[in-house]
């Protein structure tokens, strides 16, 4: 990734466009912030390296009736490829500048790999991250503090972009590692899996987070787990509550979810909220044929009625 | 009874563990890698490296918390008519809270403002809790406190206020709850470690610079406040979730529901926050905060202006949870900077320079 380029080709687009949204440095040195750039002086704030983590393709549904550019790596534009396939963003309001990316950071890997001494600096070269602490400096292989959807990455290239900034990628290891983590947690006994849920969901303060950083959680201010009227769920914070709402927000994400994993970055309480969602995603590509996010033209199962679904095999009523 | 006390190093567990006979004790704990206040059971431990990633608000105000059951029962001679039973008694045990840092002792004091006088269970719980601070070995990504009016070594909102020193620890007494904990088993007399230990707090209050111009506390222009440009460009990544101000030592808005089974139900009171489309949401179907330009305006509005108007000194201890936690890096920090009255006149000074 390239800041000059990727910033060259931002204010290209920018005189056509309300907004440009890109990444730039945030708060700290291990932290990027989402940049709605409006200015050209805006624009020479955005950087590109692992540092951004944000899926900005979010924002498009909120920002209706204004043109937008968006700056997406590979598995962000799969949030576009799905707000098309869904009817929730018009292509022609959306400029999309496409980065191949090679793999971002997880801020909580990060920090517990440097036993959360405060960070000085970070850095990136040939996919090794250096970083500084107030008391040693770390050269670490990328992909060890990167987000799992890396490690198995098989869409680093945009599927979809109108200019493209970089060289394309090859995707990492085979389409079948991807639910690799998923089917060894299968091997656990119902038990086990049931105590592991229990207790992970438990720590949930049920702030919401991942429903409103999820892309394709439509509903955000509606959801049922907050309406007063009616009134469906119990505010108490009780662990069956807590797993209620998560089974709801992970079903209705069931072949829209194109593990972009920003449900599980934001949760300040580490829960692997990406791992249902997987498990889900796992079941609809066996049952449907059907992988989110891949292709504008296709309509996802169960999106509208139809009496047969297009990859299904019913069985026959005898 | 002395105001001073010391413990060595290897009694400092014991004395921790001696506690939970007598009192329930949440201490900052990990767990999976996150680190919250539990309440402290065989085979945890405290863990004071880092700042909890929660505050330990859920102590004095739980997230929920039930007010009174309600039962609905049939009277046996007269079916036709039902009557309610109320059940409002409270079962709140002794409570000491370990390890709080001095951002997380402040917030209780901007509670106490609110709640003490007018609310029953907030009262019950504050009474019955003493709070053991302890100098902080920050600063961390975020923290701002001394910006805040506090600071490393501040013993505001400490019962009991712990500095490490000397391979041990020195217990200072800051309310009469406090005393009472010098006087348990274990503990030694800590007056020849008085000196050691106001040097380390000391050297601890110069460890963060402010990065708020304000003294004691900052000052926010009304006029720059009430610009909505400024607002819509700094909530433009917002996400209105409740992850800051759920975090939060020091916000401590709620919402009340009943939780009714057929046959009867629970009133409950649970954390809400100002970040939440549904927290103004009219029944006419009306927001006067429907977008979240004026959400985040609201939240620094409380606790920066109107709290300040009410009760005199602003609602945020400095703590930097909101930034270290909030999914998109939103800075309160940086946003109150901006908004101060020097930062406003160097502003103009630098508008009319050009
Ligand atoms: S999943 Fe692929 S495209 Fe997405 S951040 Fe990781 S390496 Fe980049
Ligand atoms: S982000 Fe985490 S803590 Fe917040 S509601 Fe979601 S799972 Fe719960
Ligand atoms: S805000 Fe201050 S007292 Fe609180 S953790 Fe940070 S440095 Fe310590
Ligand atoms: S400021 Fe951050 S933590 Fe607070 S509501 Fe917005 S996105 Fe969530
Ligand atoms: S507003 Fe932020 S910094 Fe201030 S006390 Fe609350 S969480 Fe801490």
């Amino acid at each position: 990734m390239n800041a000059q380029e990727l910033r060259k080709a931002a204010k290209e687009v920018l005189p056509s466009v309300d907004v440009v949204i890109g990444q730039r440095a945030g708060f700290d040195p291990l932290h990027a912030e989402p940049c709605f750039a409006t200015k050209p002086e805006d624009v020479d704030d955005f950087i590109a390296s692992p540092l951004c983590v944000h899926n900005l393709a979010s924002y498009l549904p909120s920002l209706k009736g204004k043109k937008v550019a968006v700056v997406v790596k590979g598995c962000d534009s799969r949030t576009v490829v799905q707000f098309l396939e869904e009817g929730l963003i018009k292509r022609e309001n959306v400029t999309v500048i496409g980065v191949p990316c090679s793999g971002i950071i997880s801020v909580k890997k990060v920090l517990e790999r440097v036993s959360h001494e405060p960070i000085q600096s970070i850095s990136f070269d040939n996919e090794t991250v250096t970083v500084k602490t107030n008391k040693r400096e770390e050269k670490i292989p990328l992909l060890e503090v990167a987000p799992g959807k890396c490690t198995t990455c098989q869409y680093p290239n945009p599927l979809i972009f109108d200019v493209l900034v970089g060289q394309k990628l090859e995707p990492r290891g085979s389409a079948e590692a991807v639910y690799d983590d998923i089917r060894e947690f299968e091997t656990k006994s119902l038990e086990e899996r049931k105590e592991y849920w229990e207790k992970t969901l438990g720590r949930c303060i049920r702030c919401y987070a991942c429903r409103n950083a999820c892309p394709l959680c439509v509903c955000q201010e509606s959801c049922i787990a907050e309406t007063r009227d009616p009134h469906w769920m119990s505010q108490k914070d009780d662990p069956k509550e807590k797993m209620t709402f998560h089974m709801i927000h992970a079903i209705h994400l069931a072949g829209r979810c194109t593990e972009c994993g920003e449900c599980e970055r934001v949760c300040p309480m580490d829960i692997p909220l990406g791992q249902l969602k997987k498990k889900i995603n796992m079941g609809m590509k066996e049952l449907y044929d059907y992988v989110p996010g891949i292709n504008p033209e296709e309509k996802p199962p169960m999106y509208v009625f139809k009496v047969e679904e297009d990859k299904i095999e019913e069985h026959e009523l005898s | 009874m002395t105001d001073k006390g010391y413990l060595p190093q290897d009694k400092w567990e014991p004395f921790i563990e001696s506690l939970s006979n007598d009192f329930r004790v949440y201490a900052p704990c990990e767990e999976d890698g996150v680190i919250t206040f539990q309440v402290l059971e065989k085979g945890k431990k405290v863990d004071l490296s880092r700042p909890s990633t929660s505050a330990p608000k859920g102590v004095m105000f739980p997230q929920s918390e039930r007010l009174f059951s309600f039962d609905f029962k049939k009277a046996p001679e007269s079916p036709d008519k039902m009557a309610v039973e109320l059940d409002a008694s409270t079962n709140m045990p002794e409570t000491v809270i370990i390890g709080a840092r001095p951002c997380d002792a402040k917030g209780f004091l901007t509670y106490d403002r609110v709640y003490l006088e007018v609310d029953p269970y907030y009262r019950e719980r504050r009474e019955k809790t003493t709070v053991v601070g302890f100098c902080c070995n920050g600063p961390f990504a975020g923290c701002f406190c001394t910006s805040a009016g506090g600071g490393l070594a501040e013993k505001e909102g400490s019962d009991l206020f712990v500095t490490e020193v000397d391979n041990g620890y020195f217990l200072e007494a800051i309310t009469e709850k406090g005393k009472k904990l010098l006087g348990r088993p274990m503990v030694e007399d800590g007056a020849s470690h008085a000196d050691a230990a106001s040097k380390k707090q000391e050297q601890a209050s110069k460890a963060l610079q402010k990065v708020i111009p304000g003294d004691p506390e900052p000052r926010i222009s009304r006029e720059a406040f009430e610009s909505d440009a400024f607002w819509d460009e700094v909530s433009a990544k917002c996400l209105s979730c409740g992850v800051c101000t759920y975090l939060c030592p020091t916000c401590y808005c709620f919402n009340i529901t009943d939780e009714a089974r057929l046959e009867g139900g629970e009133r409950v009171r649970s954390w809400d926050a100002c970040m939440f489309h549904h927290f103004t949401l009219e029944a006419s179907g009306h927001n006067p905060r429907g977008r979240k330009a004026m959400r985040l305006k609201q939240r620094v509005g409380h606790k920066f202006l109107y709290y300040v108007d009410k009760y005199g000194t602003i609602a945020c201890s400095g703590c930097g949870r909101c930034i270290r936690h909030c999914p998109v890096s939103v800075e309160i920090s940086g946003i109150v900077a901006r908004l101060t009255e020097g930062a406003q006149e160097d502003q103009k000074a630098a508008e009319a320079r050009s």
